[in-house]
């Protein structure tokens, strides 16, 4: 038996999810609401907020806004400033090991360590996604025609992967031997990091803008198909070679959004029409969570018990689903 | 693809503003950031600069050309673009339209493929209008140095002949005619530090097309009497005597080459089984040349107006409204581009009459 709770939002839904057990919903309009009891409406950008990720101890949420701010939101809503680039807008984000936090605006990307030094990595390209490697304070940082990677706290040049296109967003796989980027085709790239070698997942009838890595990595769920792909990565090979799984076909709206439970193997699918359900990886069975609503899902998260699954929509839609 | 959202949003209205570096573009964005005319612009600036800055939609954007991996090289567009119109589309209802300024030698191709070429911001937003501001007094050397200028002047939909006090009316003339050789479809401004109304330049929409499309450009051409016009008329501008030969200018062997010329088809009703199969093939052999294709057709047995445009090898169409009754059913196909086979195209044209 799920449940629908709905939560009132200002906007556009950048990113739902969980701080401690509190779900958040960080809004293009800057605001954060989260709902500890009531909800709580934290103005947490000036101008509109373009990216939010819960830090890695999943006790804060880190935010950054076209008002040139990165900031912390703790559960109980207080809002400290991390770092400033006046007149930048702060679009990517990565939260690493150790408190440690990226962000970047065009051609240029920072570090900033808990203790609150930073430290500026300059591109000829524009960055185009972070990713900390999951040991290590090792950052990727995507590009035109490949990728950086770059101790973050030491010196020395980085290595490059390279691969021709754009590169968007990037993701380490939770073991650390893989490295995927989404590109602006239809398409993924990956490398092996032992060998460099390269990896192209196509296919897609659209960008992918949404992925995850399922339980212990072994699969990694994608958006941008009329149904969510999932690429193995078990083998030594990982996708290479191999049939993706497809979960959740339809054949009147696009997957825009995926989020992997934390737990069983079992993917949630948000669509382009707000629909929401989840597929189980084993049989393919489906639940559905959510039907059609008024825009495309943008945001789905997991609570760390696999219980509770937040969505938000491209038009201020959002609620908590509860399985229990 | 057949993937629909449930309730498609309108897409927001873009202007994208060329001109080389002094034309007026400042001038002109800061009247548009000023004057009160109730409309709200998220603009997309290459620098800040002298651009007043009390606009937290304001956005500094550094120009970065993404290849599309697809062996077609003019297939290029904006990336910046892509993810600054992204992320304004996380802020949807703070503002009613978008204004792109381009750096002076930029290359308008990219900045409006992009409208066109990216699937999310084809879904946000769309091409309303490119407008090109010239400055009066330097546009005729510019012309001469660079090609960059004549693609602005080729691609724009809206052209502000600026500083026009610094010129004398003969000059005037001069660079009005060579214009019109260029791009004789634009709709035509003449100001003085920009001060023209801006329902002239903004929020154009297919009001244009119609415009653009109802001017032949051999009558243009040898227009018969000049009458006075108001800076801030909105009609053409096309009575000026044409001074052909243009006998003084050493680049004119260049010109026959290489410059961008126009042509205006027409024909009646058309045969889409032959129309679409043509203009893909045209859009493909020879698109590196077309530098903008704007048209408006009738299909046989069709009831409505079918509306294409298209820059380099992108060609997009869509039906646009029932053709009026009474309302000729001509179809009409405008290109501008450099080297293009224009007697071919004329013919191959022609054939797909229905």
């Amino acid at each position: 038996m799920t449940t629908i709770a709905p939560v009132d939002v200002d906007g556009f839904v950048v990113r739902a999810g969980f701080i401690n057990a509190s779900p958040f919903f960080a809004c293009g309009s800057g605001t954060v609401h989260v709902v500890a009891g009531s909800v709580a409406d934290i103005a947490a950008h000036r101008g509109g907020l373009l990216a939010a990720r819960p830090a890695l101890d999943g006790r804060s949420l880190i935010s950054s806004g076209d008002d040139g701010r990165v900031v912390r939101i703790d559960e109980t809503g207080e809002v400290t400033l991390l770092s400033e680039r006046a007149r930048k807008w702060i679009d990517l984000l990565a939260c690493g090991p150790s408190g440690a936090v990226a962000f970047a605006a065009g051609r240029t990307a920072w570090v900033r360590f808990s203790d609150g030094r930073e430290k500026e990595f300059s591109f000829d390209r524009a960055v185009g996604g972070l990713a900390f490697a999951p040991k290590g304070l090792r950052l990727a940082v995507a590009r035109y025609d490949g990728v950086s990677l770059t101790w973050a706290n030491a010196g020395g040049d980085p290595v490059e992967l390279s691969w021709k296109g754009a590169h968007l967003d990037v993701s380490f796989s939770p073991d650390g031997k893989y490295l995927v980027t989404t590109m602006q085709e239809n398409a993924l790239h990956g490398w092996r990091l032992s060998d460099a070698q390269d990896m192209r997942m196509t296919g897609y009838p659209s960008k992918v803008k949404s992925w995850s890595w399922s339980r212990k990595g072994r699969y990694l769920a994608t958006a941008g198909a009329t149904a969510a792909v999932l690429w193995p990565f078990t083998g030594k090979t990982g996708p290479m070679g191999q049939t993706p799984l497809q979960l959740g076909t339809r054949g009147d709206a696009l997957v825009t959004c995926v989020a992997c439970h934390p737990k069983e193997d079992v993917v949630a699918i948000g669509y382009g029409d707000g629909m929401v359900l989840m597929g189980r990886f084993e049989d393919q069975a489906e639940v559905l969570l959510r039907r059609p609503g008024q825009a495309a899902i943008t945001t789905l998260g997991w609570d760390a018990d696999g219980l509770r699954l937040v969505f938000g929509s491209e038009d201020a839609e959002a609620g908590v689903i509860s399985l229990q | 693809m057949s993937a629909t959202q449930a309730t498609p949003q309108p897409q927001i209205p873009v202007t994208v503003l060329t001109g080389y570096l002094g034309a007026g573009k400042t001038t002109l964005l800061n009247r548009i950031l000023t004057e009160n005319h109730g409309q709200r612009y998220a603009v997309i600036v290459n620098e800040f600069g002298e651009v007043g800055i009390d606009n937290d939609l304001l956005v500094e954007s550094d120009e970065e050309i993404f290849e599309m991996n697809n062996g077609c090289i003019c297939c290029t567009v904006r990336g910046d673009l892509i993810r600054t119109v992204q992320n304004l589309m996380k802020r949807r209802g703070a503002f009613d339209a978008i204004i792109v300024e381009t750096t002076g030698v930029a290359d308008p191709a990219p900045v409006a493929q992009t409208f066109f070429m990216d699937e999310d911001v084809r879904k946000a937003a769309k091409l309303d209008a490119v407008v090109a501001v010239v400055d009066a007094r330097h546009v005729l050397q510019r012309l001469e140095d660079t090609e960059e200028a004549e693609d602005q002047i080729a691609f724009a939909d809206v052209i502000l002949i600026n500083k026009t006090d610094l010129v004398s009316a003969e000059e005037l003339a001069q660079v009005e005619d060579r214009i019109v050789s260029i791009n004789p479809y634009a709709i035509r401004h003449h100001s003085e530090r920009c001060a023209v109304d801006l329902k002239t330049v903004l929020d154009r929409g297919a009001f244009d097309l119609d415009r653009i499309l109802s001017l032949d450009p051999h009558f243009l051409r040898h227009g018969h009497h000049a009458h006075e016009c108001s800076p801030d008329c909105d009609h053409e501008h096309h009575d000026h005597d044409h001074h052909h030969g243009h006998g003084h200018d050493h680049h004119d062997h260049d010109d026959a080459l290489h410059a961008v010329k126009s042509t205006s088809l027409t024909a009646g009703d058309l045969d889409p089984e032959l129309f679409f199969p043509w203009i893909n093939q045209v859009t493909q052999v020879q698109g590196p040349n077309i530098l903008r294709l704007k048209g408006i057709l009738a299909f046989k047995g069709d009831p409505q107006r079918y509306v294409i445009q298209g820059i380099h090898m992108i060609v997009e169409g869509d039906h646009q409204r029932d053709w009026k009754e009474g309302e000729d059913r001509v179809s009409r196909l405008v290109f501008i581009g450099r080297d293009l086979n224009w007697d071919v195209l004329k013919q191959s044209f022609e054939a797909c009459a229905a």
